[in-house]
Order: C-alpha cells, then structure tokens, then sequence
C-alpha cells in the first residue's frame, strides 16, 4: 500500500516539477494534465472513489481544455521570450512569490482545527456525498454555484466585447 | 467478484463465469485476482476486437446497399475476409512521421485515443453477472475516461505541426466539449429517478413491468424517451459520426486532425471511434433500454448477455443507417443545435424527470394524469424549440432533376 502510495507521489512530484521547467508551454501543460491524472489516482489509493472521477472529468476533462486553448490562443510575447530566464531579480521575486504562498497556506493549515479521526474508516458512498452535500453543506454549493454563474457571465462580457468599425476595416 | 457456483440461474446464464472459474482454477490461489482480471480485458478485447472488425465491414455492406452498389464482396465468401485484408493492409503500410512533428506526442495520441475508449468498457454490464469492474460511481467513471480522450485528439492535432490538423482538432474539441454538455445532461434524469451511479444498480432499477406488459424500461416513459433522443444525437455527434463528422468530413475538407497519420496509426483512430461509438451505445442499452433485461419475462431463457448484445447490434445499425440517410451539418448549425436546442430540452427533461420521480406515489387513476402532464410537458417545448429555431428556413421544397 505504501510503495503505491510513493509511487504516486513520485510521479506527482516529477511531472509538476518538470512541468515547471519546460520552455514549452504546450508540453508543460500535457505534463500537468499527468499531475492531475496523478492526483486522481491518489484520490483512488485513499478510497475517494467519486472524487477520483470528479477530478479526472473536470481536471482532465474541462480545465485541461481551458488551459491548453489559452496556450494555443495567447501568442509568446515577444519580449517575455527575449528576456533571460536565469536574471537574479526574477529568482528573488520568484523565491519571495513563493514563500510568501507557502507562508499563507502554512498559516491556514496550522490554524485549521481537524476533528479527531476515528478508528474505522468512514464509508462514504455516493449516495452520502450527496445527502451531506445537499444538507448540512448546501450554502456551500449554492455560493460556489453563484460564483461560477458570475465567473461566466464575466468571461461572456470580456469575449463579446462590440469589435469597433476600424478594426473590422483591416483585412 | 462473483462466483460462479455462488450465482442462480441457467447454465446458459453462468456459462462465462464458470468459464471463468475454469480457466483461473489452475492459477494458484494469489494470483487469481489478476488472472481474473486479465480475463476479463482479454475477453473485452476480444469481442470487441471483433465486433469493431466485422462493424467496419456491416457498415460498408449496409452503406453500398442503401447506396444500391454490393459493397465489399471480393475477399473471402460475401467479403467476409475484407476487415482482416484491411487490417493486412493498414499494418503493411509506412508509418510516416513529418519531420517538424513532435515525435512522442505524435505517437502517444492515437495510443492514448484507444486506451481512453477501451477502459470505457470495464464498467459496462454485458450481463446479469458480466461486468469487469462494479464500480459505486460507475457512470462518472464512465464520463472521466469519455472526458479524457478529447486531450488526445488535441494532442493528434498539436503534435502534427500542421495548421489544417491543429485547426481541426479544434474544430473537433468545440463540438465535443459542446455535445458533451446535453449528453451529461440527458444521462442526469436516469440517474435521479434510479437513485444510484452504478451502471449494474441502473439495470436492476429497470427490471420489471409497467402494467404487467410494458417493460419498465426507462425509454418507455416520456422523460425517458425524450432523454433517449438526446442522448443518441449527443452519442452520434460524441463519436464523430454522420451527420457530426466534421472534424474528419473525408468528402470536403482534409481529413481533420488525422491528416499528417498513416498506417497503422491512422487505423488506431478509426479503432478509437469504432470502441468510442460501441461504448456509448453501450451506455444508452444500459441506461434507457433496459442493459441486460429482457423485455418480457418468459424470453428470459436467453442469456441475459445475448439481449445485451442484441440491444447494442440494433443501435449500432441505427446509427449506420443515420449515416446514410441524413446530410452532414454545416458548423454552425452544429453549435447551435447543441446549445440552442438540445441543452435546453436536456434541462427541461430534468424537470419532467423530478415531477416524474416525486408523483411515484400518485394512485392508479392520477397515474394517467401523470402520464398526460409528462408527456405534456417533453412535447411542448420541443415543438416550441422547434418551431422557433427553424422559424424563416423552413418548410423546405424538394425539386427532382427531370428524368
């Protein structure tokens, strides 16, 4: 159970850290869709069998898509590629960025109080994902409903911005 | 898994697992899990191996008589040999890969393509006691690994280093992200009104009869017919079948995402598609015509697996037949049909769906009452949907060349 277990975290570990460190950004997107993939099995090794696939469908299936059409629909600019990558102000910025992230997460995780874990494992079928997921946590789900549906609407006000009549005028 | 000295039923019925249980008997006892379980992929691979060799050669046969020419009937008696000529043919072929292609993209796509559409299968139940893995969230497997193939036609497209095949491969991703949407959608009412994500629990919710003659299957009341219809229009736009193969159209435009493959490449995403079609026809059997049950009690003698292979035979046929028959769509049209049409009726057909489920008690005279409101309420907004959204192109008129 164990070696599963580090194997997984192996391949989640690898494939981000080489994503991070590939120059093309295509490729570092695929490699991040095998860290999802990764997670999801990880999801699978600790029995969260609906999350597993939860995660697989909207990780590996939708925001891959959006990821990779970003890639695809953003052009390089020209001055991020001329720009050398190795400049110590990026790495302090970096290094600061970073720490500053893990700090705060850092802080949350410690000041989380866990209820104590039971002896027997729970067993959660989905038919109990469900009644928690409409009863006790309802507002929940209704407010991650409501910034989804604000989310969209915002993403279909950027895109159907009106095109002026100049820019339709060259070919 | 299940025993087979532990399961009733007629010989016929356990015929495979006692199969099974034979083969394994000579693996040492340890082992025998993973022998099981290769057993079960190689019996999968098998059938449908087969079944995906001899759909190429029904689909030519069924396409050149509604075409009135013979189709295929060189090789072997009737062409019965053509799919292994094909398959010769395809392996025999050079593998070319354009120079300026991203090597391992270029090669893990078509590899991934068919591994996503096979492991579709494993949740599938063939039979009262057939399936290779009886998952608790069976048809979200199902839509996971259904999810994941869209990567590697992107990767088919991306990899190529071809503009007609990356644009295609777009083309191919926006109309599968989009009929993904009313597919899902329409697969929702089923699992509401069952109760339960697994495929074999959705089965089982169907056994029965409504009236003493009308199987309880869920085609048979009006959310379920009027889910089964979007289902199989999102499942024939889902495989890249006509009239939905835009992202090859081989008549019109390049062959899509699959311009720069060749050989036996090239053949892998035909195997994808054909698996892809057979795993969604698959899913409807199961989900609206009743998976493995019979229609009537006393054909229950025939092996359960035998119904479900003859519910999957006729769908597939349909869909053969719809190829013939029905004119590609233009792009546009596509997208609107997905997002116009058939998501608003999806979400509609939820709400018939609930006031089915949630009337379940009515008495048997209000039970005609529910019936008419139910029917009521898919009929009208179809037709609404309809009248509006053909509103200034229709009625359409006929003119035949003079003979």
């Amino acid at each position: 159970m164990n070696l599963a277990l580090g194997l997984i975290a192996l391949l989640i570990l690898a494939t981000s850290t080489v994503a991070l460190s590939l120059r093309k950004l295509v490729h570092a997107a695929l490699l991040l869709v095998v860290t999802w993939f990764g997670i999801a099995a990880f999801y699978l090794w600790a029995g969260a069998e609906f999350v597993a696939f939860a995660q697989i469908l909207i990780y590996a299936g939708a925001i891959s898509m959006v990821v990779l059409f970003a890639v695809l629909l953003t052009r390089p600019s020209s001055d991020l590629s001329a720009r050398s990558p190795e400049s110590v102000r990026r790495a302090i910025s970096g290094l600061f960025v970073g720490a500053a992230v893990a700090a705060a997460m850092a802080y949350a995780v410690l000041q989380t109080s866990f209820a104590p874990v039971s002896s027997t494992p729970p067993v959660s079928t989905v038919r109990e994902i469900g009644v928690q997921l409409m009863g006790p946590h309802i507002a929940a789900v209704l407010i991650i409903g409501l910034i989804l549906t604000a989310s969209l609407i915002g993403a279909i006000v950027v895109a159907s911005s009106p095109v002026t009549a100049k820019e339709e005028e060259i070919p | 898994m299940i025993r087979a000295d532990s399961v009733d039923g007629s010989l016929l019925e356990r015929a495979p697992l006692l199969l099974r249980d034979a083969i394994c008997g000579y693996v040492p006892e340890t082992f025998r899990p993973i022998a099981e379980a290769l057993l079960a992929m190689i019996a999968v691979l098998a059938v449908f191996g087969l079944l995906f060799a001899y759909l190429t050669l029904a689909e030519r046969k069924i396409l050149g008589r509604i075409q009135n020419r013979p189709g295929p009937n060189r090789t072997g008696p009737g062409g019965m040999f053509q799919p292994f000529a094909d398959g010769i043919k395809m392996l025999t072929k050079e593998d070319i890969v354009p120079r300026a292609a991203d090597a391992v993209l270029h090669f893990l796509a078509p590899v991934a393509l068919v591994a996503f559409s096979l492991i579709t299968f494993a949740v599938l139940p063939f039979g009262r006691h057939l399936v290779a893995v009886d998952l608790d969230a069976g048809v979200l497997f199902f839509f996971a690994a259904g999810a994941s193939t869209e990567l590697a036609i992107f990767m088919a497209g991306w990899a190529s280093h071809n503009k007609y095949a990356l644009l295609a491969a777009m083309r191919a991703l926006a109309q599968l992200i989009s009929y993904e949407l009313p597919l899902l959608l329409s697969v929702v009412p089923v699992i509401m009104v069952a109760g339960t994500l697994s495929l074999p629990g959705i089965v089982e919710a169907q056994g029965g009869a409504v009236f003493g003659f009308i199987p309880a299957w869920n085609v048979f009341t009006p959310w379920g017919f009027a889910g089964f219809l979007i289902f199989i229009v999102a499942a024939l736009a889902e495989s890249n079948r006509s009239p939905f193969d835009l992202p090859e159209a081989e008549s019109e435009l390049v062959a899509g995402h699959l311009t720069e493959y060749s050989g036996f490449k090239y053949a892998l995403f035909f195997m994808a598609e054909y698996f892809g079609m057979c795993a969604l026809n698959g899913l409807g059997v199961t989900l609206f015509l009743g998976g493995w049950q019979a229609p009537w009690s006393f054909l229950e003698f025939i092996p359960s697996y035998l119904w479900f292979g003859l519910k999957l035979l006729s769908l597939l046929v349909v869909f053969i037949w719809v190829r013939a028959t029905l004119p590609r769509l233009r792009m546009d049209q596509l997208m609107k049909l997905a997002w116009k049409f058939l998501v608003p009726l999806a979400l509609l057909n939820l709400g018939v769906a609930a006031f089915w489920a949630l009337t379940a008690s009515w008495s048997a005279p209000l039970q005609i009452v529910r019936l008419v409101v139910a029917i009521f309420l898919v009929i009208t907004p179809f037709m609404l949907l309809g009248r509006k959204l053909s509103a200034g192109i229709g009625p359409r008129t006929y003119r035949y060349a003079p003979s």
